[in-house]
């Protein structure tokens, strides 16, 4: 058993000081014992001669200067971690909240974790197939990637995120295990809840490893609830063998806890108050997704993320961006639109889709369709924002083709129904489909053989007309 | 020995007390697990120390031991198709050490000391060598010589070689007895302090671009050879891309690619690619004349601000040999930011967005170490530097581009719309500039074509034209205007896409010739010329683009095999045939 301390120098939001003490570490856990005998969890964040600045993960609301004891217990934060905890629920700091007792440990580990060395890295190529077209086709999900979505308050990324896991087809012929780790980082109850059940519902409730740190949860703790997640997956990846999709909701909520921790340190803060390592910060949780070469399983990531105020600027969604590969951006005037999932192609991307879409991979026309549909669809901006100023009357024959194939394309194309899983070959053929709305000289980006191949402009009015009789 | 102890530790950086043992910058090791550091700050009553590595688990009163020199870099044979860390230690051989996930602590030697290289010996005994003289050689690479140099400070008489053959790195194949009688040994590789650049005879003006293969950098905004290019863009615009295209194409002899605070899979995707890419002018793997220092984003921060110093450094090496060196720094924002971290950590003042107030000279003195120079070894070598960075909310305004444009002559300026458009490479033709146009007018007008220039100059007033037109068209559209001037805007089109995006995955367009480009551009202008006459003789625009010339020449990039030329001819020739046709059919219907 290690010393123990009595009594505080001083508190200051989350972080507690202590003096006189002696041989503890950088970074290692303390208990914090209160008055009543409950214990809270520390980190060493700071050590000067003999005095420890320790931040407390459950909050400093009820600490006494003279009546609190502190244990070091000479580790860093560790988690218990077993192939049993699947289908299990633990709170944002890794402690069971089920009612089931603890984990049967065969590891701990540090939350941590350690960087991965890029040459031990599996560059990811395997397209993952989430039935829903404008991702496969023009953001394409690979295994090992970080695709985070950008969305806002209201829209419907949760809704989409529960459709990709539903659909996700990760596990490969050779029966490996998919399973999903999920963490909530301080979100409503209800929000959680419809997570559990359309889980429970798929019938994947047993692949499910939760973390749940709530909005009514300590702040602090949210800056462990994805540390510990990751480190589930990457023990569940990487030892057993799984393919595992980390989903993380709402890493806002992580960075603003991550800015009140910083300020109360008194750090210098960079752009709107957030720390000047967040960059670095945010790096720490979504570098920790790839693949390991020579080792069987890996760690994809969709992190939720939402734009205050919808903006894409905004320091959290810009060096998100930075770092993840790609983003997958959610617009509310689609989602106002009526059209499921409102998914901004424009903005929208996916840096790894190059290596893992064309033939042997999904289908040899792939780069072709997605390349010319993202070129035309940004054609068909610039003629929507002509006619909001001349009158679509005015327009060239040309851009009223554009706006036509415009809304059709979000209509059939990006839009489709939450149960809806289209596969690879009807995504693609549709894009050719909607593509021949147009003439055959604006498709620039393709060249002519795979044009004669596909280009069919009767398939296309045929479309137009189903759409049409469906309205009707 | 008693070291002195660890007083303080805060993240990455660490405080000693009372003590006078250290100098400022010389590295150290810090603690139990000898991690690396370097002192940064001295007074009488502290040293302040940045350690190169994690710091959990370090307690206070853990030794500090001092190495008497400055943080440095080992320089010689195998550090080409090698991938470093920020601190130059082989990420290949840390693998075998601890595994896929990197520990700290870890010693490890820079070069291979098992390996062995044939080594020529180049002086002989007696001879008296100057600073800077090749004293041996060796095949580095199947297309790399590597020379080995006396090192900058010394100089004096041989008094000692070893007979050619094959030598470790860490062998004695030369003695060398200095003016003061103290006799150096000379192995294949030598020391050098990272922060500290090598000296070199002199500068030369550069007067040859870098070329690229690339048509919006060679042909509108070349960079020199021994120019620095800076490329800021937000995430998606294509940076990474676009260095990695350069990287590939360009006519560098060696490539040194600093993945600076980026993402691990890019830099597994350079490693993979390039040992799979065949150099076209070698014949051989890409990988053999290129080293990788490869900090990710969730390596240690302080590695990261040392990483853009172990690189250049690494092509001053080189240069000093007489080769050619193109660095990518990808990406020197994060960088700036490694600097602002630990800035943040020794409480200095903050100036501009909590960036130090040092900022722009660090960015000075790194961009100052490129150029052409006349090496000590009388050669002629030089670095170019294509540095990226990444705005913060692609705000161009934000404290790095803004210092990074006061020290570069050459700006690329990456557009979110064009990339949102799938317009790569993503260059915006209004933002981005080259102050090297004039100094390099001589070698396209001699290399490539005596017209080179001016066809440069007339694209380029056209898409200038074009902008101006298009705030018109914005507002009432393109129907009220005059045939000529919608000519411009068809022509700017060819332009834009057939001649400034590029299609980095298709194998004829993905590295294009200048020659080829050159006649690219004659092929438009051409087409604009004769398409002015014929509406000046009264032919229609809608008849001119009915004629499916236009069509045809935005595809010429994949049509007209880099190698065969004279189909341009061709081209021009049914081109002609095609428009002049038009104005007889005008007359057969009226």
């Amino acid at each position: 058993m290690s010393l123990q301390y009595h009594g505080l120098h001083s508190v200051s939001g989350s972080l507690i000081v202590l003096d006189h003490v002696s041989g503890v570490s950088n970074e290692e856990m303390a208990r914090i014992i209160m008055e009543d005998g409950s214990v809270r969890t520390g980190k060493v964040a700071m050590l000067e001669g003999d005095r420890a600045v320790l931040q407390v993960y459950e909050g400093t609301k009820g600490l006494s200067l003279t009546n609190t004891k502190i244990q070091f217990i000479g580790r860093p934060m560790e988690i218990p971690l077993s192939g049993d905890m699947l289908g299990r629920v633990f709170t944002g700091a890794g402690r069971p909240a089920d009612g089931l007792g603890e984990v049967a440990a065969e590891k701990y580990a540090d939350i941590n974790g350690l960087p991965l060395n890029p040459v031990s890295r599996q560059y990811p190529r395997n397209f993952i197939q989430t039935g829903i077209s404008a991702i496969d086709c023009l953001m394409t999900l690979i295994r090992g990637q970080k695709l985070p979505i950008f969305s806002g308050t209201g829209l419907s990324h949760n809704k989409l995120a529960v459709q990709i896991v539903q659909q996700a087809r990760i596990a490969e012929e050779n029966g490996q295990q998919f399973a999903v780790v999920f963490a909530t980082i301080g979100i409503q109850h209800d929000v959680a809840e419809f997570f559990r059940r359309s889980f429970e519902e798929s019938g994947v409730l047993q692949n499910v490893v939760m973390f749940l740190n709530l909005a009514n949860d300590p702040i602090i703790e949210r800056i462990i609830t994805p540390r510990c997640a990751l480190t589930a997956a990457e023990y569940l990846a990487y030892e057993k063998h799984m393919h595992i999709l980390v989903v993380m909701t709402d890493i806002s909520a992580y960075a603003e806890a991550l800015r009140e921790f910083s300020s109360s340190k008194g750090e210098i803060p960079g752009r709107k108050g957030y720390p000047g390592y967040l960059y670095s910060d945010l790096a720490s949780l979504y570098e920790r997704a790839g693949i390991i070469e020579g080792i069987d399983g890996s760690v994809t990531q969709l992190p939720i993320l939402t734009m205050p105020n919808d903006d894409i600027t905004h320091p959290v969604p810009d060096l998100t961006g930075y770092i993840t590969e790609g983003q997958i951006v959610l617009d509310r005037s689609l989602e106002q639109e009526g059209v499921y999932p409102p998914i901004a192609v424009l903005p929208s991307l996916s840096r790894l889709m190059k290596d893992g879409i064309g033939e042997g991979y999904t289908r040899a026309d792939h780069a072709a369709v997605s390349n010319q549909l993202f070129a035309s669809y940004a054609q068909v901006q610039d003629a929507r924002s002509l006619a909001s100023v001349i009158g679509e009357e005015e327009l060239s024959d040309l851009d009223r083709a554009y706006l036509r194939f415009g809304t059709y394309f979000e209509q059939c194309f990006v839009a489709q129904r939450f149960d809806e899983n289209r596969s690879i070959e009807e995504t693609l053929d549709l894009g050719w489909t909607l593509l021949s709305l147009l003439p055959k000289s604006a498709l620039d980006r393709v060249d002519n053989a795979l044009l004669d191949e596909h280009y069919n402009p009767s398939a296309a009015e045929a479309l137009v007309q189903k759409v049409k009789e469906q309205h009707v | 020995m008693n070291y002195p102890v660890i007083y303080s530790i805060n993240g990455p950086v660490i405080k000693v007390r009372d003590t006078n043992v250290f100098s400022m910058r010389e590295m150290v090791y810090v603690g139990n697990r000898r991690l690396v550091g370097e002192v940064i700050g001295l007074t009488a009553a502290e040293t302040t120390i940045q350690v190169y590595e994690g710091t959990s688990g370090l307690r206070i009163g853990e030794p500090v031991a001092p190495t008497g020199s400055p943080m440095s870099v080992t320089l010689g044979p195998g550090i080409l198709s090698n991938i470093f860390d920020g601190i130059e230690r082989p990420l290949r051989v840390l693998e075998s050490k601890s595994g896929a996930f990197i520990a700290d602590g870890l010693d490890v030697p820079v070069l291979d000391s098992e390996k062995t290289y044939p080594v020529t010996i180049k002086v002989r005994e007696g001879a008296t060598v100057h600073p800077g003289e090749v004293y041996a050689s060796c095949p580095e690479t199947s297309v790399i010589l590597h020379l080995c140099m006396v090192p900058p400070h010394l100089s004096g008489i041989i008094v000692y070689t070893a007979p050619n053959g094959d030598y470790h790195v860490n062998d004695e194949i030369v003695r060398l007895e200095d003016a003061n009688g103290v006799v150096h040994s000379l192995t294949l590789c030598q020391k050098w302090p990272i922060r500290q650049a090598r000296p070199s005879v002199k500068r030369l003006a550069p007067n040859r671009p870098m070329i690229t293969g690339q048509r919006v950098i060679d042909t509108m905004f070349p960079v020199a050879r021994g120019g620095a290019a800076a490329i800021p863009g937000g995430f998606g615009t294509g940076k990474t891309m676009t260095q990695h295209q350069i990287a590939k194409w360009c006519d560098a002899d060696i490539i040194v690619y600093i993945g600076c605070g980026e993402r691990g899979n890019e830099m597994t995707q350079v490693l993979e690619e390039f040992t799979a890419l065949t150099d076209p002018r070698t014949g051989r793997s890409l990988m053999e004349r290129t080293v990788l220092i490869a900090n990710t984003s969730n390596m240690p921060v302080a590695a990261r601000e040392a990483s853009i110093y172990t690189g250049i450094t690494l092509a001053e090496y080189y240069r000093d040999m007489g080769y050619h060196i193109a660095i990518m720094a990808d990406s020197t924002s994060r960088w700036a930011e490694a600097l602002r971290e630990i800035s943040g950590r020794l409480e200095e003042m903050p100036a501009e967005e909590g960036f130090p107030a040092y900022l722009p000279s660090r960015l000075s003195e790194f961009y100052e170490r490129t150029g052409c120079y006349e090496t000590l070894s009388d050669r002629k070598g030089s670095i170019t530097v294509i540095g990226a960075v990444s705005p913060q909310g692609s705000d161009f305004s934000e404290p790095v581009t803004q210092n990074t444009k006061r020290f570069v002559r050459c700006f690329w300026g990456l557009d979110k719309s064009l990339a949102y458009a799938r317009h790569y490479p993503a260059i915006n033709w209004n933002l981005s500039y080259s102050e090297y146009l004039d100094e390099l007018a001589d070698y396209y007008n001699t290399e490539v074509n005596p017209n080179f220039t001016k066809a440069r100059a007339e694209i380029a007033a056209i898409l200038k034209e074009e902008q101006s037109l298009m705030d018109i068209v914005r507002l009432i559209g393109a129907d009220v205007l005059p045939d000529d001037q919608k000519l411009i805007i068809e022509i700017a089109r060819l332009v834009r896409v057939g001649f400034l995006q590029q299609n980095a995955f298709h194998k004829e367009d993905t590295y294009v010739p200048l020659a080829k480009q050159y006649r690219m551009m004659e092929v438009i202008l051409h087409t604009y010329h004769l398409s002015q006459t014929l509406l000046s003789q009264g032919v229609t625009l809608r008849a001119i683009l009915a004629s499916g010339v236009y069509d045809k020449i935005v595809k010429i990039k994949y049509d007209i095999p880099n190698h065969d030329l004279d189909a341009f001819d061709t081209l021009i020739a049914e081109i002609d045939a095609k428009l002049q046709a038009l104005p007889e059919k005008k007359e057969m219907i009226s």
